[in-house]
């Protein structure tokens, strides 16, 4: 099975400012993969590029077998996303927002989906209530229903469980893990919960000052590094000198 | 669901952003008092000044609806733009164009989809004034222009449409900080149009630059209306061409400064 997404030789200059340093890496079809790094590392600008929400300054992105922008259009229907930076209409409800977007997505039976959603994602009782009176938390699952309301082959998703408590962060954990096996589904994430990493993801890409320093499956990073958890290897990774310079990319 | 491909235009996603716009509108009667209040206060203000006028001014009192049919015309013009421009800034105010970017929407349905709103809120708005117009100053715009009126309406609506989208383009490019724009910039062209006088009044140096605006054919057309009861139909084509050219022009500064927002990566941060 072909990647779901490639990126080769990814440069993204801001004036002088390299924000993107010559990343390269592919993400398997049916996996889930985080991508992890510092403040400024690289990972929403990455996330942004693949989405063809800001143009490169040099290098190749293909997402689901399509050049990324050229091509773009052929495939947002097959994907989606979710970030706590990126809102939703504040004024309309919960409800109002995913009928908005089952209609951009053509889903068909929308109010059944919409229903199954907000039984998945216990917002039920939320449905009529405007966006902008929900909690974080709240808010963070009504994303994540959005992110899905297209039943997306492609999720790309930012800090996901932030802003829920450590029950419903498991909760959606779990949710998210049954949606990528019952749909063979591709999630991209960003994430600072190194344990959330832990649990969901089959490899890791770590970036550091735009590029990647380190690359592999959970258990062989923590091998690789003698550590027994991720925040531990994200530490060394960021504390160790001369990344930028010498990239150890993975292998 | 299926993955199958995504058709290049879809109506239904033009109704998913109406939808959006109306949802915000429908829950909130301050913004729909809004949209009819300044045309109504506009309407009531040139009708009395056209009553006193029309005392003391033998061509006022000829042709006594030309300044409450030049108001409420203007207010087609104004309003279209305002509304294209404020209802994509509603989509800055609330961070919510990164997802409408992903979305397989294309940025010509949401362009168009701002249109059909746009037309929505200049009906009720305009329409609203030009209805209270006939029991407050016993003044129908509908019988004085007769179906010329609906070529005018449509003509300004198309010239509106374009300026809203320039303002929109500008405000994506520059950032909220330049919406402003929406309301200040329409009202360099007021002067230009000749909405309550001929474009003869004005100096021969500026009259070139009238001539360049859809909205002085189609004033100069009103006039032809009201005060010689005869339909221009070579000013009504002048005002097609020219907003022919407004829009491939305003179509053209959306694709630039869309295109320069997202190298620059602005349609994520956008609101902040």
């Amino acid at each position: 099975m072909p990647p779901a997404i490639v990126v080769e030789g990814l440069v993204k200059r801001y004036g002088s400012v390299v924000a993107i340093d010559g990343l390269g890496f592919e993400v398997a079809a049916g996996s889930t993969t985080a991508l992890l790094g510092a403040n400024g590392a690289g990972k929403t600008t990455t996330i942004a590029i693949i989405l063809g929400l800001l143009a490169a300054s040099a290098g190749r992105v293909s997402v689901l077998g399509s050049d990324i922008p050229r091509q773009r259009a052929r495939v947002l229907g097959r994907m989606n996303f979710s970030s706590p930076y990126v809102d939703l209409p504040l004024r309309l409800s919960l409800r109002q927002n995913l009928l908005v977007y089952t209609d951009l997505y053509r889903v068909p039976e929308p109010k059944r989906r919409i229903a199954r959603l907000a039984a998945d994602l216990d917002l039920e009782g939320l449905l009529d209530r405007p966006t902008g009176r929900l909690s974080a938390g709240q808010k963070t699952r009504l994303l994540l229903a959005k992110a899905l309301i297209n039943q997306p082959e492609l999720l790309l998703l930012d800090e996901p469980t932030a802003s829920l408590d450590p029950d419903t962060a498991d909760v959606i954990r779990g949710y998210l893990e049954s949606y990528q096996r019952e749909r063979e589904a591709t999630v991209l994430l960003a994430s600072h919960n190194m344990a959330e990493v832990e649990r969901l993801c089959s490899d890791v890409l770590m970036l550091k000052q735009g590029r990647l320093v380190d690359r592999g499956a959970p258990a062989a990073l923590l091998a690789r590094y003698g550590r027994s958890n991720l925040e531990q290897v994200f530490l060394d990774i960021a504390r160790r000198p001369g990344d930028a310079a010498t990239p150890r990319a993975a292998e | 669901m299926s993955p199958g491909r995504e058709p290049a235009f879809s109506p239904r996603r033009i109704r998913g952003m109406v939808r959006r716009h109306w949802y915000l509108l429908c829950g909130s009667w301050p913004r729909v008092l809004e949209l009819a209040y300044w045309p109504t206060v506009q309407m009531i203000l040139w009708g009395f000044i056209t009553k006193f006028l029309a005392g003391h001014t033998d061509l006022v009192a000829q042709t006594a609806g030309v300044f409450l049919s030049a108001v409420l015309l203007w207010d087609v013009l104004f309003r279209g733009q305002l509304s294209v421009s404020l209802l994509f800034m509603e989509e800055m105010y609330s961070r919510h164009l990164g997802h409408l970017f992903v979305s397989p929407l294309r940025p010509y349905e949401l362009v168009i989809s701002l249109f059909t709103m746009g037309v929505v809120r200049v009906l009720i708005g305009v329409g609203g004034a030009a209805l209270l117009a006939i029991p407050i100053h016993q003044f129908s715009i509908f019988e004085a222009l007769g179906p010329a009126l609906i070529l005018f309406f449509v003509n300004l609506l198309w010239f509106s449409w374009a300026m809203g989208l320039i303002i929109a383009s500008l405000v994506l490019r520059l950032g909220l900080g330049a919406e402003s724009l929406a309301w200040a910039l329409i009202f360099l062209i007021q002067p230009l149009s000749g909405v309550y006088y001929p474009i003869a009044v004005l100096p021969t140096w500026l009259q070139p630059l009238s001539w360049c605006l859809p909205s002085a054919p189609i004033f100069e057309g009103m006039r032809a209306v009201l005060f010689e009861g005869t339909l221009r139909t070579d000013l009504l084509l002048y005002a097609v061409l020219l907003n022919i050219a407004w829009m491939a022009l305003a179509v053209a500064v959306f694709v630039i400064l869309f295109r320069s927002a997202r190298d620059r990566g602005l349609l994520l941060q956008i609101g902040e």
